[in-house]
């Protein structure tokens, strides 16, 4: 299965220099609870980041 | 009563006036001055750009809402600044040219004793041969910097894309129309916006994507990169970058200035003094930013420009502006109140402001050309910087001797949220925060940045923060009930 992600990959060009997410990585992108979770963190993130810059 | 005029109602213009006005109430006299009727969210013309929003989900008229705010509203352009007066007025003053409000073509001196410029830039289309003139954008590309151009460039797509129905090929080239562009970071939302569509429209397979930028890595966003925790390391943003594009099939083109554009051709020069051509069907490549153009004139109406603005037509402010090599930039040399140095009652926020240096490195290919990007000031700072130099002319009108607020790029973070795709259950996006947007090496050896608040992430996640984003400042910028609570 893995190589259903990577089998547009030539080797020797930029594209082969990097990492490329596999099954697992994008199920979790989108997967519903995993997000949801996620999805708060990000806020929280955001919101610690905010107070931080206000001066 | 003082009278506070504001040049411009973007995100930091808009910002500024809406408080300023809160906050003196009608004691005083807040004007804003903008030639637009409307005020745009400009982070949705991606959206727009790719046909998922209209002009009026990224838009309203101004016009009411500065009456519910009692601000003077002149839907005029500014001309020049009289800081000291002139021979006929003790006052300084604006000159001002109406675009609309039925007086266009009108010119007015509007006094004032404090000022904000929060212009925003010059759309410099005319800086690369045949991207444009002057800033009107050219035939030959397209643009998301404002919303009409969103809309051309999205019927321009739906074309593209009836033609790869039928069978035929087409290549995508998006990325900097100059070696010395900032905002990145909308072209590659952009990119991956159209990369997503024409996966939903089955026709990706003939599509050939390119990205061409003059950042000297992908990744760098014009703050020299940043280095994000992940999965137990810290790694470059342009691992980052690399990986995103290498996973959706894109090619990229770094360390690029386009210095021509031709009817479905680009030619360029790249770092290592090369030059190249890319032949395109479809191009959305953005322009570089320059200073409005106003001019600073004296009280005997001598020409002082040059004391006021820098040479990019930027306001000065209290930025360190000594010329240094690059492994001297400070922290400290970005400003941190906005205020003028030579005149003490005018600011300056968001891309109105002259920078004291980029944040990237500079580099120059090996003919000469500058081939840099220059400092992102959009967006979160734009506002926060907006916001802080509204509090401390309040302040200041009400007694204080100095600005008591600061909004220092090397002191604040920014969050950037890049969609692929508007679904809220199909297609991901990247969510970035950055603390501070300048690094600081002093602070944070290494990498000069906080770790712990500089991330990236991909996922259906951010494009709810996205939709978050869109609506909840679409209704603070409308100062509907409940706007102050919702944060820069």
């Amino acid at each position: 299965m893995a190589r259903e992600h990577v089998k547009h990959i030539e080797s020797y060009t930029p594209q082969a220099g990097t990492m490329i997410p596999l099954g697992s990585q994008k199920f979790l992108r989108t997967c519903f609870v995993w997000q949801l979770i996620r999805f708060a963190i990000i806020n929280v993130k955001m919101t610690k980041l905010i107070l931080k810059s206000h001066h | 009563m003082a009278r506070l005029v504001i040049l411009g109602a973007g995100v930091a213009g808009h910002t500024a006036a809406s408080f300023a006005a809160k906050w003196l109430g009608k004691k005083h006299e807040v004007v804003v001055v903008t030639p637009n009727s409307k005020w745009n969210w400009i982070p949705s013309n991606i959206w727009v750009g790719v046909g998922e929003m209209t002009k009026e989900d990224v838009t309203f008229d101004l016009a009411p809402v500065y009456d519910k705010a009692k601000v003077d509203y002149r839907q005029a352009k500014a001309i020049s600044i009289n800081p000291e007066g002139s021979t006929s007025k003790s006052s300084p003053f604006v000159t001002v040219e109406y675009t609309g409000q039925g007086k266009a073509g009108q010119s007015e001196e509007i006094e004032y004793d404090y000022l904000i410029n929060a212009t925003g830039p010059k759309l410099n289309f005319g800086a690369t041969p045949g991207l444009g003139e002057g800033t009107t954008m050219g035939e030959h590309t397209v643009s998301v910097c404002t919303a009409d151009h969103a809309i051309h460039a999205a019927h321009e797509l739906d074309e593209k894309i009836a033609k790869m129905k039928k069978g035929e090929e087409q290549t995508f080239l998006i990325g900097t129309g100059h070696g010395m562009c900032t905002c990145q970071g909308a072209a590659f939302e952009y990119i991956f916006n159209i990369e997503h569509k024409l996966r939903q429209e089955g026709v990706r397979d003939k599509a050939k994507m390119i990205w061409i930028s003059n950042e000297s890595f992908l990744g760098d966003f014009g703050m020299g990169g940043m280095h994000i925790k992940m999965g137990g390391y810290v790694a470059s943003s342009k691992i980052f970058a690399e990986s995103i594009y290498a996973e959706r099939g894109l090619e990229w083109i770094i360390g690029a200035h386009v210095n021509k554009v031709e009817a479905g051709k680009v030619t360029y020069e790249t770092l290592d003094g090369k030059t190249g051509e890319q032949e395109f069907d479809f191009a959305m490549l953005i322009p570089p930013f320059a200073g409005v153009g106003m001019k600073a004139y004296g009280k005997d109406g001598s020409d002082i420009t040059d004391t006021v603005f820098a040479a990019n037509g930027m306001m000065k402010v209290d930025a360190d502006y000594t010329p240094k090599d690059y492994r001297d930039w400070k922290a400290s040399d970005w400003p941190k109140t906005l205020q003028n140095p030579t005149y003490g009652n005018i600011f300056a926020a968001g891309i109105a402001f002259a920078p004291p240096h980029p944040i990237s490195k500079p580099m120059k290919s090996e003919n000469g050309t500058p081939i840099t990007p220059t400092p992102p000031r959009t967006g979160m700072p734009s506002a926060m910087m907006g916001k802080a130099v509204a509090r401390s002319i309040v302040d200041m009108i009400n007694g204080a001797k100095e600005p008591t607020h600061t909004a220092s790029m090397s002191e604040m973070g920014a969050a950037c949220v890049a969609s692929a795709g508007k679904g809220l259950f199909n297609g991901t996006a990247a969510a970035m925060t950055v603390y501070p947007v300048v690094p600081d090496y002093e602070k944070y050896p290494g990498t000069g940045r906080d770790i712990d608040s500089t991330t990236g992430e991909i996922g259906l996640a951010a494009h709810w923060v996205k939709h978050l984003l869109h609506f909840a400042f679409i209704w603070k910028a409308k100062l509907k009930p409940g706007w102050t609570l919702i944060p820069e």
